[in-house]
């Protein structure tokens, strides 16, 4: 056991970081810091230099373009990623249908969508949760009948995450209505969102933003080639995607980040006539938060290096733990920002009237606080992760 | 970076765990707690034939050369099994001040009789006021000739009235506060001038009080440099509370296993408790708080090598803060769930629980620490 980092390690670090430098448009970094939207456009342009160096899908196997990393790396990257900060490569194609599609799919789903989601040619997102299935998922409706060589899709989506710009949605449907286990009659099938039949509508979250959006299906005909794996297998694909998801969502760097803006804040802001870091229980908020997110840091590495461990297709499930620390440690660190800029985080929206320059971009914090309650529902909510804990780890 | 343990160290694991569970029962700890020593030699013994007590010397002092790793995994089995014997007083303490400060003469002289098992050794620190500042210090040490003549009261020191050597801090000159001026003092347990009061802790150990009323002891019984030895003692206080970090999450281990396999046996409303989601989320926030624990646990054994000696205490105060709160979190809750069992001293999770509460208040626990923490800048 040696938990330093080898000099090769440090090396690498060093690597991505001078390619983040040199790379990235001070414009993304800029709005990324500031919590602020970045457009499409501008994170595509991002996402094609990450893959034309290589680094779209680091952690697929190599022969579909990943980079051979070592754990450790794969975490170095990620991190260095989230501190930069820069947009991370997009979750619902790299991390979420492409190992679907690379593990369970057929060879011309591989060799056909693989590459388009390295370079973001197709925007993905997914279609799991329901009206009628949120954390029983397995519940859903929407349904998919053969119809000679195509699927013909009904139903509805919802909590779609952006939506809005995919081209692509891949969906838990219905295959057999009739299957004695709910469980047993789902099938994960790949839609194009601009089929006919088709339509997106968005929802506004607390925070004023439209990330979400609900997706209605009617009649909508896929080709029978889009289902991925075996029919009726589609539950088995969607629990190798979330537990995935899961470990990605510990977001480990981005609360570092997260924690020296509140540091950098909380210097210049004033309460009682000293700066808001020096008033002590700000302090030890700050600091209780700062020890619990060096333990996430050694968690999540000791889950990383266990990868593996419990076979491919079954990501450890201790991931959930991951989950739950990490959405309680982004939560506190927007609710400390919120702290620190106290009354001024009333205005909604920009307000250009205001003599406030230094605190420009101080808008974005309580967004940025309403926002950040999905993380604790989002992937599977703490308290389905505290089941699996209970069930998968404990034996309970 | 690599977290697996190596081969060597899976073997220390495995051998450390084979002999507690020969001779560790629940019941027979019982019966070792009753000796006069409050532990039992024959096991002191065992733990030397396996080489144990030796692992972090030098092997040209006698040793294996073994790390702060090595130290963990055992500290860790140790705490799994509740043990008794005072490993954290004679290796980590003891061991520690002789391997960081001792001399080569005085290596020679006690390093031997530490490995084989003859010597154990007694840390004697706390004074009435000093709480956890280790520079708060009022007993004295007054150069006499070619020797030191200490004065002074020591409170609760652990293994205090069967140990053969006291480690005594002492103040060489200045003021109850001054981080300069401080020695540390070998002085044998039968010294003239030593008297000790002895008595049970709440976790099952033996501590004493100890007066040292002019005791003499030689030149050569000042560890380091007896102006200013705080560093030293700082060094060797995060070995110990790394130590107890790790004692710790063996005790938080065993407690969460003992607790979910009471849960799936116990039955109630016709059905095992463990099947009880308001209990089983429970659980699942215990195991939450072991693995970000031992992560800690983990930080602070790593950080035994690090050249900044700031960094490394507050990498040690940080572990506290978790381990302490992990360790309230569960212990606690390990009682609530065992139910009325849980507070019998028939049961060992009340046990458990004792010495997890125990090494909180011996450490500091994470007020002290985070206080710590806090004032450094640029926070951890």
């Amino acid at each position: 056991m040696d938990l330093a980092f080898t000099n090769e390690e440090q090396a690498f670090r060093e690597e991505v970081r001078q390619f983040l430098c040199d790379n990235v448009a001070p414009e993304i970094r800029r709005k990324m810091v500031e919590g602020r939207h970045v457009p499409k456009a501008e994170m595509v342009t991002w996402w094609r230099i990450l893959n034309k160096k290589g680094w779209a899908v680091s952690h697929w196997p190599e022969e579909y373009g990943g980079t051979g990393w070592t754990a450790v790396q794969h975490y170095i990257f990620k991190e260095e990623l989230q501190m930069y900060p820069a947009p991370t490569p997009l979750a619902f194609g790299v991390s979420m249908v492409g190992p679907v599609i690379y593990t369970f799919g057929d060879e011309a789903q591989k060799k056909y969508y693989l590459p388009r989601i390295a370079n973001v040619d197709d925007w993905w997102c997914q279609g799991f949760s329901e009206p009628g299935a949120g954390s029983d998922l397995a519940s859903l409706k929407t349904k998919a009948k053969r119809k000679d060589d195509k699927w013909i899709i009904n139903g509805q989506k919802t909590w779609t995450t952006l939506a809005q710009y995919a081209d692509k949605i891949f969906c838990l449907c219905r295959t057999d209505p009739t299957a004695a286990k709910k469980q047993t009659g789902i099938s994960f099938i790949l839609i194009d969102l601009n089929s006919k039949g088709i339509t997106v509508r968005p929802i506004q979250t607390i925070d004023g933003g439209y990330e979400i959006n609900e997706v209605f299906f009617d009649e909508v005909e896929v080709p029978v080639e889009n289902l991925v794996g075996e029919e009726n297998k589609g539950w088995d694909y969607a629990k190798f995607l979330l537990a995935n998801e899961r470990t990605g969502i510990a977001r480990v760097g981005l609360s570092k980040e997260r924690i020296r803006c509140i540091k950098e804040l909380a210097l210049k802001v004033e309460s009682r006539g000293r700066p808001v870091i020096e008033n002590p229980s700000f302090r030890e908020k700050l600091a209780v938060c700062e020890i619990e997110l060096k333990a996430l840091e050694l968690t999540q590495l000791r889950v990383v290096a266990d990868e593996g461990k419990y076979g491919k297709d079954k990501p450890d499930p201790v991931s959930s733990m991951l989950k739950i620390k990490g959405s309680e440690i982004q939560q506190t660190t927007t609710e400390l920002l919120m702290e620190v800029i106290g009354p001024f985080a009333l205005p909604y929206d920009e307000h250009p009237e205001s003599s406030l320059e230094a605190m420009d971009w101080t808008v974005q914090i309580a967004p940025s606080y309403f926002n950040n309650r999905k993380v604790s529902i989002y992937g599977g909510s703490d308290e389905i992760q505290r089941n699996i804990i209970a069930r998968a780890v404990l034996g309970l | 970076m690599e977290f697996e343990l190596s081969e060597e160290q899976r073997l220390l694991k495995e051998s450390v765990d084979g002999l507690l569970t020969e001779v560790y029962g629940f019941e027979r700890r019982k019966k070792y707690m009753k000796e006069n020593a409050g532990w039992r030699k024959a096991i002191w013994g065992r733990l030397a034939e396996q080489g144990l007590l030796g692992l972090p010397f030098a092997e040209s002092d006698g040793g294996f050369g073994a790390g702060a790793v090595e130290t963990m995994i055992v500290m860790e089995e140790l705490g799994r099994a509740l043990v008794l014997e005072p490993f954290l007083p004679t290796i980590v303490i003891g061991g520690g001040f002789l391997r960081h400060g001792g001399s080569v003469a005085q290596r020679a002289a006690y390093i031997p009789s530490i490995i084989d098992g003859a010597n154990t050794f007694a840390f004697a620190q706390l004074e009435r006021n000093s709480r956890y500042d280790l520079e708060n210090v009022v007993t004295s040490a007054k150069k006499k000739s070619n020797g030191w003549i200490v004065d002074g009261e020591k409170f609760v020191v652990i293994n205090g009235e069967n140990a053969d050597v006291l480690i005594v801090t002492a103040r060489t000159r200045g003021a109850q506060r001054d981080r300069s001026g401080i020695g540390v003092f070998l002085v044998p347990a039968d010294a003239k001038g030593v008297s000790k009061k002895s008595y049970p802790t709440q976790d099952g150990l033996r501590a004493a009080d100890i007066t040292f009323t002019k005791v003499e002891v030689g030149g050569d019984a000042a560890i380091g440099d007896p102006e200013n030895a705080l560093s030293l003692i700082e060094r060797v206080v995060d070995d110990a509370r790394t130590a107890l970090c790790a004692e710790a999450i063996g005790i938080m281990d065993e407690s969460l296993k003992t607790t979910v396999e009471y849960m799936k046996t116990r039955n109630q409303f016709g059905v095992p408790i463990g099947s009880f989601q308001s209990l089983q989320h429970r659980a699942a926030d215990m195991f939450v708080a072991l693995e970000q624990a031992r992560s800690m646990s983990m930080f602070a054994t790593m950080a035994a090598d690090f050249d900044d000696a700031g960094e490394r205490a507050k990498a040690v105060a940080a572990a506290i803060v978790q381990i302490d709160k992990s360790g309230k979190f569960i212990g606690q809750q390990s009682i609530q769930l065992h139910g009325g069992i849980g507070m019998t001293m028939d049961a060992k999770i009340g046990h458990y629980f004792k010495r997890l509460t125990m090494i909180s208040n011996t450490t500091g626990g994470a007020d002290y620490h985070l206080s710590r923490v806090c004032e450094s800048d640029a926070l951890l």
